[in-house]
């Protein structure tokens, strides 16, 4: 599955996009910040505060406790400042 | 007659005028245009600001912007949506966003362009980072933003 990255969590994990291929075990978006954060000292960076990271799956808004099975693509951002 | 919706994502500045004509044109029906500009103030608390820069996801925030509009149609008898929102380097007095709405009598046009507006600064995925003297930082979300989203919430 993709998943995208902005503002600053792209500027903190180094990148804006790339493929994932996480093992069954990892069910939730909760799960998934979890797993990523346990790569290397720059995710855990990225992701050290979860409650304050968004998630979107497939263009739409979801919570922490979402199932990511069958996701395309999921984007992981701080809360939105546009209007 | 179907409601008109323009929904656009733009680097470029709009012409408010323009739009209006634009989402008024050919109809008779409509009573009432509400327009709500939100403009690049030149301080934040007392800091200067050089400039905004916006970041959007693109994809999800036509998707997000459309469904908030196709709410707003469903609350109120809406005959007329216009959303555009800039995006890239914006400098103090530009325009940022644009909501117009149009309808019959004035009280759904008001209604709907504060709920979009609510909903828009809550919701979409769009991102500000400003730059100042003291350099360059994220802007925070306001915690008052997901409260007057909150308040539209049917009980």
């Amino acid at each position: 599955m993709k998943v995208k990255y902005f503002a600053w969590v792209r500027e903190r994990v180094g990148k804006s996009e790339e493929t994932i291929d996480p093992p069954d075990s990892v069910r939730t978006i909760e799960d998934l910040m979890a797993w990523l954060g346990r790569r290397d000292e720059t995710y855990a960076h990225a992701f050290e505060t979860p409650k304050v990271i968004r998630a979107a799956i497939d263009h739409a808004h979801v919570r922490p406790d979402a199932a990511i099975a069958g996701a395309r693509e999921i984007a992981f951002f701080p809360p939105m400042t546009g209007g | 007659m179907t409601a008109k919706v323009t929904i656009r994502i733009q680097e470029a500045d709009f012409d408010i005028a323009r739009e209006i004509s634009a989402l008024t044109k050919g109809r008779n029906d409509i009573g009432a245009v509400v327009s709500f500009s939100g403009i690049c103030r030149d301080s934040d608390d007392g800091n200067a600001i050089a400039a905004l820069t916006l970041e959007h996801y693109p994809g999800m925030a036509e998707a997000e912007i459309a469904r908030h509009v196709e709410t707003a149609m469903s609350r109120w008898p809406l005959t007329g949506v216009s959303v555009i929102h800039r995006v890239g380097r914006i400098v103090p007095g530009e325009n940022i966003v644009l909501v117009l709405t149009a309808s019959q009598h004035r009280q759904a046009a008001f209604a709907g362009a504060e709920f979009l507006m609510d909903y828009l600064k809550a919701n979409a995925p769009f991102w500000k980072r400003e730059e100042s003297g003291s350099g360059t930082s994220w802007v925070e979300a306001r915690h008052h933003d997901d409260q007057a989203a909150a308040r539209w919430t049917k009980p």
